[in-house]
């Protein structure tokens, strides 16, 4: 007997005789519908270490970007996603910051991915990998901006799975869905708070509004 | 993963006699459980979250066979190879194959008890492969060559100066005058070391918090990314999940992760959550080429529909952990093997049979803070109380047998039991005024503490004397 076969007969077996648990009705809490989804995304993503810069459309990202990086003293480089929304914006705006698409490599200190969601409830950032969103960009770089739509901020999980179900279909997921709160942290020696353990040390989230 | 059960008592004295756990120790008391008690003031729902969590997991448990056939169709169709392991002897077979088709010299590993359970990377060193783990507390202990001592902070026993000490012992390529005082430093020196290792896997090997029956996923929750490395870079991603881990919706799973963090560090939610469904596809510019999955039973399904059953709503967020007095004394290294404090004491018994780990039940005060904190409403005092009738049930020592139906006989028969405790109280008047080091019969008792000399006759004396 195949093992597939004695675990599902094992199950079934001991199982025999118990009663059907009906599943729970599903409760949205009410902190995953803020009156203002906006400030509430901003507040909470702030509150778990990361930075938020609003932005009045797509065309202000290179500049962002640029700012940032100097901002921090980081070297003006970075790896952006070959996403539809980054190839629109005038990157030769800042000829300072040197720019390059594709997935993250070991070297790339910064990255730039573009989220298909923010939830408010906690501050959370959903990727969906894909052709324009390498997964390897969330996790390699030093720092890692992204950016959101104000258009694509909801209030709780439900919202944006829904959102990841219009897109892909019902029930149906890309390869991989990260959900980003704040940068990379660990506390596992003496518990002890620090950020940037293995990914990014720092996330930038910018929040545009129009577009 | 080698064990000790069998040896806690002695384990425990050494884990109470250690300067460095103990100050660890009280680390952990002031941390979890702060946090915890602060997250749960920001949700208000925080409790009807958990009976749903709990529901949710009732429901699956009664279906679970249905589930894990509906999670295998949906995540076969996405290109998963799902494998089903019904022990730990096939769980290592069967990864092992996986590592050597895939050529693996090295291979990645996130945190996960179930692999930490099967002991799959003893298999693997054996075998000529190197697994290396990259969650930090988990790095760190396999440099140090221990157990994990708490299942969701593996280091927690450790104080900075002996990580460091691990750190200058294991790390030759760095200079040895270097400054290894804080933290900081020793987070950077690992993360620069572990970053080689992530580009240089073949394979990468991460646990489950969820498997989801609606869309084939597996779910992984992590703070350091470490889970993310492991499972992105490698050509071949493995997940090791046990059968209980499976979910039915996405919504279901947004209910468990709404109350997991929260009841684990009191964050609001993990840094990281990640649904990983199949491989890479054809226009994907990264992810693993082979993705498998494989499901473990090791002993679980044979408790379902027993009094154990309510165990297998676990969600692995050790908040019993946090607030359990015992563990808090003794520390995780005590119990002896993977899993520690009341959940450790309920499960291991389970998988590993009452002869080994009785004990560990025995390992409780029955406080009731472990039911109270848990997400799940596991009635794990119920089941302490449980394994410890079955124990006794399996013929406990002689003595204590005879001295425990003795004492029963006695106290059906009041005048005797009156005649017998007058007589010792006198006695014990005569030799005390004061307290009791050792007593004949009782050494057992009196060998961790004192009796206090009794003063003034028995309560019943006292009453029919009129000294009310």
């Amino acid at each position: 007997m195949s093992a597939r076969t004695q675990i599902l007969a094992s199950i079934r077996s001991h199982l025999a005789g118990c009663a059907s648990a009906a599943p729970p009705a599903h409760r949205v809490p009410a902190r995953g519908r803020p009156a203002d989804v906006v400030a509430t995304f901003i507040a909470e993503a702030e509150r778990a270490q990361a930075t938020v810069a609003r932005l009045s459309s797509i065309a202000a990202i290179p500049q962002a970007v640029a700012a940032y990086l100097a901002d921090h003293n980081i070297p003006a480089t970075i790896r952006a996603a070959p996403h539809p929304v980054l190839d629109t914006v005038a990157w030769a705006e800042q000829p300072l910051l040197t720019v390059t698409r594709g997935r993250a490599a070991e070297a790339d200190l910064n990255g730039l991915s573009v989220a298909v969601a923010g939830v408010a409830e906690t501050g959370t950032l959903v990727l969906c990998s894909g052709p324009g969103s390498p997964t390897t960009l969330n996790f390699l770089p030093d720092n890692h901006l992204v950016v959101v739509r104000s258009a694509d901020l909801v209030g709780a999980y439900e919202d944006a799975l829904a959102r990841i179900g219009e897109i892909y279909g019902p029930g149906t997921l890309p390869r991989a869905v990260n959900w980003v709160t704040g940068p990379s942290r660990t506390a596992d020696i003496e518990q002890t708070l620090l950020m940037g353990a293995h990914g990014p040390r720092r996330l930038h989230i910018l929040v545009v509004d129009d577009g | 993963m080698r064990s000790t059960i069998a040896d806690f008592t002695a384990n425990a004295r050494k884990g109470i006699a250690d300067k460095n756990l103990q100050a660890a120790l009280s680390r952990l008391s002031e941390g979890f459980p702060m946090k915890r008690l602060e997250a749960i003031s920001r949700l208000p729902e925080f409790k009807q979250l958990c009976d749903e969590a709990k529901q949710i997991k009732d429901h699956t448990l009664a279906n679970l066979a249905d589930y894990l056939e509906a999670y295998e169709e949906k995540a076969t169709a996405a290109g998963a190879h799902v494998h089903w392991a019904s022990d730990g002897a096939d769980a290592r077979d069967i990864i092992l194959k996986i590592c050597q088709d895939a050529g693996a010299k090295t291979v990645t590993k996130g945190k996960s008890m179930i692999s930490e359970e099967v002991a799959i990377n003893e298999h693997l060193s054996a075998n000529g492969i190197e697994p290396i783990e990259t969650d930090l507390g988990e790095y760190i202990i396999q440099l140090r060559d221990e157990p994990p001592s708490h299942i969701i902070a593996p280091a927690i026993h450790l104080s900075k100066e002996q990580v460091a000490e691990t750190f200058r012992t294991e790390h030759t390529e760095f200079s040895a005058d270097r400054i290894l005082t804080e933290p900081r430093a020793m987070l950077d020196e690992a993360r620069t070391v572990l970053r080689r290792r992530f580009v240089a896997a073949d394979v990468g090997i991460t646990g489950a918090n969820m498997l989801i029956a609606e869309t084939g996923s597996s779910v992984i929750v992590t703070n350091e990314g470490n889970g993310d490395l492991t499972q992105t870079l490698p050509n071949t991603h493995i997940v090791i999940a046990s059968i209980e881990k499976v979910v039915p919706t996405l919504e279901a799973a947004a209910t468990i992760l709404r109350v997991l963090a929260r009841s684990a560090t009191g964050q609001d939610i993990t840094v990281y959550t990640t649904f990983s469904t199949g491989p890479a596809r054809p226009d994907d510019p990264d992810g693993p080429q082979n993705y498998h999955v494989v499901i473990l039973d090791n002993g679980r399904s044979k408790m379902l529909g027993g009094e154990f059953h309510d165990m297998l709503r676990c969600i692995k967020c050790a908040a019993c952990v946090n607030h359990c007095p015992v563990y808090k004394a003794i520390g995780g290294h005590a119990y002896g093997w993977v899993y520690s404090g009341p959940m450790g004491a309920v499960l291991v018994p389970g998988l590993r049979g009452l002869a080994e780990a009785h004990d560990l039940p025995a390992a409780s005060t029955l406080c009731g803070k472990c039911q109270d904190v848990c997400p799940m409403g596991i009635p794990l005092p119920r089941m302490l109380r449980d394994w410890r009738t079955r124990d006794f049930d399996r013929g406990r020592p002689t003595a204590a047998r005879f001295g425990l139906k003795t004492w029963a006989w006695l106290a059906r028969h009041p005048r005797l039991y009156r005649l017998v405790t007058t007589i010792g109280t006198g006695v014990l008047m005569i030799f005390g005024g004061g307290r009791f080091r050792w007593l004949p019969l009782a050494g057992g008792w009196t060998k961790t503490r004192d009796l206090a000399a009794p003063e003034g006759g028995s309560f019943v004396g006292l009453w029919k004397r009129g000294e009310r």
